[in-house]
């Protein structure tokens, strides 16, 4: 198992083959081709949808809305490098925000940005608004306004399944931490002293957990549940945040208009019950129950 | 331009500045030694010796630095070889460049008319002495000016290093951006930092090759 493995390592490096095509043994989406596992919502486009928005009225002429959202989280913001496919708990939130604004899924045009890309695109216009982990903040909301929470996430540990010495932050002494290079979770975890591996993208850390190099991946708790539903049943989450991050909605700064209608878009999923099923059909694979909706912060 | 001195950040960007000199360092050091060595390979009268330097430069030159870190990060650990993550980027980028190296050396070594070697050999040296004591020191002096190109790419290919543990100055560039500060004013200090490191290595050479000038 172990040479083979190597060796399609090794075999996959000298192909020149895409990074992302190695270690596929976990596509996201292949928990939920189970036939008991639950099923994602659909959601009925509101055809008669008025929004007053500049924004708006430009992606009608168009035809297409624009949303900004993450390509590299399996089970939150993915996408599927062969058949262009995204997928996740946040592609849903876009989805159900993008029908009650009166866009069909096939109108919708994704735009993968980086997280330092997101406020320059959004205040440029280059994006309708944006979804993916994107954390309010008073610094943030300087330059966009955010529609939200629909998520509220919390820096966790990612551990292997039958890792019972590590319980919460403050068992991680001394132990192999790994994160992602420059992030702000460095400075949370750093003060409960652990040896801290930077890599650029999650995944080589979680790459690293499973070959059991690093102890835990730390981050925010709904990226991570995407990691332990892609290897449900090899990684789990520790279950213990000790940071608080509201995921909201980003748009253009001071577009009231646009904000209301996407807040009610998000009120109207979280009641009927759509969010829970879009969580249960993503990152609920991980283990991790539901945690409960947030309440709308309406500013 | 100001953040540098605000809170920790000058610190950090001096560690930072620091860790990048140190990789680069260790990596010319291995990536000189190596491609020497490579350059006399490709050279020598021995098939075997030749075919191993002929096929290093193939698979190091031609593949992207990026993918090198990958395999030496990712792919040593499982065949049970663990170090640091500072000592996995210097044999990545060490490699990488030695096959740099190795190529410029040998071009060196074809300015060196045959007769050189054929009066060295026929005075009794043996290759190695041939080699060391008539081909190499006139080769050396041609090779100074791309020899400097190869140093001065180096330092920069090292911010790759920054995604893979080590704590240079493209992490250090990434911890910026993520506290928030403007992105102009961070790749303002990180270019002058690299430009400082470029302009030691090209002045270096520059003093070198005056120094060992001579009239042909």
């Amino acid at each position: 198992m172990r040479t083979s493995r190597t060796l399609a390592v090794v075999l996959c490096a000298v192909a020149l083959t895409a990074t992302a095509a190695c270690g596929k043994d976990g596509t996201p989406g292949a928990a939920a081709s189970a036939s008991d596992a639950p099923k994602l919502p659909t959601y009925t486009v509101k055809t008669d949808a008025k929004v007053d928005s500049p924004i708006i009225a430009e992606a009608r002429k168009r035809g297409q809305l624009i949303i900004g959202a993450k390509a590299d989280q399996p089970n939150l913001g993915w996408e599927d490098v062969a058949s262009g496919d995204r997928s996740g708990f946040d592609i849903e939130i876009a989805k159900m925000v993008a029908a009650d604004l009166g866009f069909t899924p096939q109108q919708i045009k994704w735009q993968t940005l980086v997280s330092s890309q997101r406020e320059p695109a959004i205040d440029k216009g280059q994006i309708d608004f944006y979804v993916g982990t994107y954390s309010i903040n008073d610094e943030r909301k300087k330059t966009v306004s955010f529609a939200g929470p629909y998520y509220i996430a919390g820096q966790d540990l990612l551990v292997k399944q039958d890792n019972t010495s590590i319980t919460g932050p403050e068992s991680v002494n001394g132990k192999n931490v790994c994160t992602a290079t420059g992030s702000t979770s460095i400075k949370n975890i750093q003060q409960y002293s652990p040896k801290i591996t930077q890599f650029d993208t999650y995944s080589a850390c979680v790459e690293k957990l499973l070959s059991g190099e690093v102890d835990a991946v730390t981050t925010d708790d709904a990226i991570l549940k995407g990691y332990a539903s892609k290897y449900a049943g090899k990684l789990k989450v520790v279950g213990k945040p000790f940071t608080k991050e509201n995921y909201g909605v980003g748009l253009k700064k001071d577009d009231a208009v646009l904000r209301n209608a996407i807040s009610d878009a998000l009120k109207a999923h979280e009641d009927n019950g759509d969010w829970k099923k879009a969580y249960d059909a993503t990152l609920a694979a991980s283990g991790s129950a539901a945690p409960d909706v947030p309440a709308l912060d309406r500013y | 331009m100001g953040f540098l001195f605000e809170d920790d950040n000058f610190a950090l960007f001096r560690d930072g500045f620091l860790q990048t000199i140190e990789v680069s360092a260790l990596s010319a050091l291995l990536a000189l030694l190596l491609g020497t060595l490579l350059a006399a390979f490709r050279v020598s009268p021995v098939p075997v010796l030749r075919a191993f330097g002929t096929g290093w430069v193939t698979l190091f030159r031609n593949t992207p630095l990026t993918l090198l870190f990958f395999a030496v990060t990712f792919g040593l650990p499982p065949l049970g070889v663990h170090f640091s993550h500072l000592v996995f980027a210097v044999l990545a980028l060490g490699g990488y460049t030695a096959s740099f190296v190795c190529e410029v050396i040998r071009s060196g070594i074809n300015t060196v008319p045959l007769g050189q070697a054929e009066a060295a050999r026929s005075l009794g040296m043996t290759f190695g002495q041939t080699l060391t004591m008539v081909v190499l020191p006139q080769a050396a002096r041609t090779v100074l000016a791309p020899m400097s190109s190869v140093f001065i790419a180096l330092p920069r290919n090292s911010a790759i290093a920054g995604a893979f543990s080590v704590g240079e100055l493209y992490s250090a560039q990434q911890t910026f951006s993520e506290r928030g500060y403007s992105i102009f004013a961070i790749f303002f200090w990180v270019a002058c930092a690299y430009l400082l490191i470029s302009a030691t290595v090209a002045t270096f050479f520059r003093f070198l090759e005056s120094r060992l000038a001579v009239a042909r």
